[in-house]
């Protein structure tokens, strides 16, 4: 009874987190003399209201789930990936060069191979530092940073230069972006909104990495390797090159949902000449999604929906109530540091749990650590 | 001994120390059930019990790491309350640990001051601390030598800097515990001697020990606990191995399992010269030859760290093999992948389990297959299979009598007993040709080890070659049809069981040739 109704808590505690970020954030939106009730409110009208506005909290789930299944693969492998933003660039520019280039040839296929190119762009991307982690120890979570701090700067050279829409390339302002691609190129529509066929394949693919984690003998190896490398390697598995796939697999991810964003959305690439110009920074925040649906593929979906419902209820939220943009971010980011908070804080409760139970390891134990359980154990 | 109140260190003897009715109750487990324990001045007491029995919980609640929810301690016929260990300390009490609490680097005298106040102030007393450590070193007989530096001691002078310590800090009862467990016999009759000394002079002693004929050796009154209950308090004249053994299992155990008949076949394992490196840089094995045949269990002796790990990994593929060869039925098999290695039907049972034979957060189902989850049936096509892995799991859990709820329990919440069962299992249910067996007992309680002597036997009768690597001479003994005894990455010496007593076994582990010893049996 006591352990199934923690398992509840514990469950719940992500939405709980949610919750009092969002308390925190009245508070704030007191100290701007804004009624919180009156901002929520908005904010909830602006991502849920209506038919439209929750298609539009939909459209900006989709790269974000796509992010946040790469994520569930990778850090269930035990590697950091930082680099979703370069990943995405990478995959959205290979899958634009494909539209662009080959514009006689049938929509449907076209369409295909070139969300296979963002794929497959952003594999590459990931898995450069994924090989230098397993084969030269180079921190992954340093190698997928500067790897953005590339991709940008090559994203900002091609778009202003060998990339540029012929339409801008005259004209002053020279707005860094593609020419626009063919109509039967673009993604199709699901309703008449903005939401497209990018969502459901988002879906599908969520339903697919699960599959992979756990019904694959490569995603069993993943997770392996992810969990205790020492193990795994004493029982002939290749550590190293499971690592790779690991980050891989998770930079695919991420380029795919570049190229969606390019098929699905925008349908050129655009930019501000920052990496979050083209991606919305979902390369960053499909992270925290993932981390919200506990690194679960099939969570990952409502976690996505939360955060992008989010983003678009924020800024109905900016324009209802006026609040300054600066307060959105603050609010995203307080819901980030509260559901990670709660997740550490649940994970400390689970080992006092375990380490309650007297158990007479034969492992060293030096003093502190006896101590400090001594402290857990007081109530 | 009765008139003085003195101890020869000068400490205030302590009496008597009694721990009545103690209870201490952890989320759902009760660790200490009303147990009552005490200790006397001038004798050794013995605390006997398996893993889980609740010594270490009496002990730290002693030790003021633990408070009790019930009961009380009583010093010399006084209430105390001890709430942490400087409290314990202050009181006289001592606890030697059974891993070292000693900074390498720092040299005797240093590692005895450590955390104690200074006599100068902000200046360093060494001077005042190496003259103590030398007079209470001549009281007891411990040689040592204050300006050492640590990290040059072996085990045996390292675990004298310890009790010195202890005494250092005013100890008139000490705690050890398991202080036999790395030390080979020779260090462990010194130690007894040391013990002897001490409980002559008036100090109380609380021994701890899986080793009953240790108990019966050195204690004088034994109390045995099971699950938490004190079974009960007697005095060691009146009782035996055999019967302190059924009392702390609560049923007949067998020591030395009926080891059956075996018929010696083919050499399956080989080595030839092979020598490699260790973590620390320095040589890890000097050429180290010998063959194990099917039909056999080869006992690899030695006190820890003489090579052993790096052994079983330059077997295993691990570890890389500097110079020589590794033949698997005839096969070289010398740096090939592990997992080339393994597919060749090598078990390899590691000695940290928890660390390298066991995922924790994977399920029993998950970690059983951990080696096979590639082959038919456990998965076919890169798919995983999970009812041929649940069938799998099930099987061995019931053949190797797991406790555990169910086969999808995270491997982490079961016992040590038991997650060494899951390790056995599935290294052996593969039907191995060769098993490496290292340390397989280490940590587990009477049933448990009796379970694991028991499948290694039979793996043997079956034909399967077996090295087992142990620092336990009595298991050495009890399994081995040979045994080689290693010594800073040498094979000292290969002797049949037959002609084995742990006295000639204990000299070869300290790097010593017995005079009459015969040359090398190959």
């Amino acid at each position: 009874m006591r352990s199934r109704l923690s398992t509840l808590f514990d469950a719940l505690l992500p939405v709980l987190a949610t919750l009092a970020a969002l308390a925190v954030g009245a508070v704030m939106l007191l100290f701007l003399k804004v009624n919180p009730i009156e901002a929520y409110a908005a904010l909830l009208n602006g991502a849920f209201g209506s038919f439209n506005s929750f298609a539009e909290t939909l459209v900006k789930a989709t790269p974000l789930l796509l992010v946040a299944l790469g994520i569930c693969i990778s850090f269930r492998g035990d590697v950091i990936n930082i680099g979703g933003e370069g990943q995405m660039i990478v995959g959205a520019i290979l899958a634009t060069w494909v539209g662009l280039t080959f514009t006689d040839y049938p929509g449907w296929l076209i369409t295909t191979v070139a969300l296979l190119a963002g794929f497959l762009g952003g594999a590459v991307w990931g898995g450069i530092p994924g090989i230098l982690k397993a084969y030269f120890n180079v921190n992954e979570i340093l190698s997928t940073v500067m790897m953005n701090a590339i991709a940008v700067q090559l994203m900002n050279f091609l778009l202003r230069g060998p990339m540029i829409d012929p339409a801008q390339a005259d004209v002053a302002s020279k707005i860094p972006q593609t020419a626009r691609l063919l109509d039967i190129f673009q993604l199709p529509r699901l309703a008449p909104t903005r939401l497209h066929m990018g969502a459901l394949i988002a879906v599908g693919l969520a339903v697919l990495v699960y599959i992979l984690l756990w019904r694959t003998t490569l995603g069993y190896r993943i997770r392996a390797v992810g969990q205790n490398p020492h193990a795994s390697r004493y029982a002939g598995i290749k550590v190293p090159r499971y690592m790779v796939m690991a980050l891989l697999l998770s930079g695919a991810f991420a380029g795919l949902a570049g190229a969606i964003q390019v098929y699905g959305v925008n349908y050129r690439m655009i930019t501000d000449g920052s990496a979050s110009g083209f991606t919305g920074s979902a390369g960053f925040n499909g992270i925290v999604a993932a981390l919200f649906g506990q690194l679960h593929p099939i969570w990952s979906i409502p976690a996505s929906i939360l955060f992008g419902a989010l983003l678009v209820g924020a800024n109905s939220m900016q324009r209802i109530v006026q609040v300054p943009s600066a307060l959105i971010t603050v609010l995203n980011g307080l819901v980030v540091v509260f559901v990670v908070s709660s997740e550490i804080w649940r994970r400390r409760r689970q080992r006092r749990r375990l380490a309650a139970a007297p158990e007479e390891e034969p492992s060293p134990k030096p003093d502190q650590t006896e101590v400090q359980k001594k402290e857990e154990a007081q109530p | 001994m009765t008139e003085s109140t003195k101890l020869p260190s000068g400490q205030t003897r302590i009496n008597s120390l009694e721990m009545r009715n103690i209870t201490k109750r952890f989320p759902g487990v009760l660790a200490s059930d009303h147990v009552n324990f005490d200790v006397k001045s001038g004798e050794v007491h013995a605390l006997l019990g398996e893993n889980g029995a609740g010594k270490s919980t009496l002990m730290k609640i002693l030790y003021g790491l633990y408070h009790p929810d019930e009961g009380e301690i009583l010093l010399d016929g006084k209430p105390v309350t001890i709430s942490s260990p400087t409290d314990s300390i202050n009181l006289g009490i001592g606890m030697i640990h059974q891993h070292f609490m000693l900074v390498p680097t720092l040299t005797v005298a240093e590692n005895v001051a450590l955390g104690l106040p200074s006599s100068r102030g902000a200046l360093t007393d060494l001077d005042r601390v190496s003259k103590r450590i030398i007079e209470l070193a001549n009281i007891y007989g411990l040689k040592i030598d204050p300006d050492a530096y640590v990290w040059q001691l072996s085990v045996g002078q390292q675990q004298r800097v310890e009790i010195i310590k202890a005494l250092y800090r005013g100890a008139a009862l000490l705690i050890l515990d398991e202080p036999t467990a790395v030390l080979t016999p020779q260090e462990v009759d010194e130690l007894f001697v040391i013990m002897r000394q001490m409980v002559k002079d008036g100090h109380a002693l609380i021994f701890i020990s899986h080793k009953l004929h240790e108990v019966v050796e050195i204690c004088h009154r034994v109390t045995v606990l099971r699950n938490g209950r004190m079974i009960g308090t007697r005095p060691t004249s009146e009782t035996t191995k055999q019967a302190l053994a059924n009392w702390m299992v609560g049923r007949e155990v067998g020591f030395a399992p009926d080891r059956g008949t075996t018929t010696l076949g083919e050499v399956r394992l080989s080595l030839a010269d092979v020598k490699c490196g260790s973590d620390r840089g320095t040589p890890g094995l000097r050429g180290v030859s010998f063959d194990v045949r099917s039909g056999e269990i080869l006992g690899i002796a030695g006190v820890s760290g003489n090579g052993q790990r790096e052994l079983a990994e330059s077997i295993t593929g691990l570890r890389k093999v500097t110079s020589g060869k590794v033949y698997l039925e005839g096969q070289d098999i010398t740096n090939l992948p592990p997992g080339e290695i393994t597919e060749r039907m090598l078990s390899y049972i590691p000695e940290e389990r928890m660390r390298d034979g066991m995922i924790k957060d994977f399920s029993i189902a998950e970690n059983m297959v951990l080696r096979e989850h590639h082959k038919q049936p456990y998965s076919r096509y890169g798919f995983l299979n999970l009812r041929g892995i649940a069938t799998h799991a099930d099987e061995l859990i019931a053949k190797f009598r797991v406790k555990t709820p169910s086969r999808e329990t995270m491997a982490k919440n079961l016992s040590g007993g038991n997650i060494q069962k899951v390790v056995l299992a599935r290294e052996i249910s593969r039907n191995p040709r060769v098993i490496l067996a290292a340390q397989p007992t280490r940590g587990l309680d009477i049933g448990a080890t009796e379970y694991v002597r028991e499948q290694l036997i039979e793996q043997r009768n079956q034909g399967a070659a077996v090295m087992l690597v142990s620092e336990d001479l009595d298991e050495i003994l009890a399994l081995s049809d040979r045994i080689a005894v290693i010594y800073e990455g040498q094979v000292m010496d290969i002797v049949q069981r037959e002609n084995a007593t742990p006295e000639k076994l204990g000299l070869l582990m300290a790097g010593v040739h017995p005079e009459d010893a015969a040359p090398v049996v190959k």
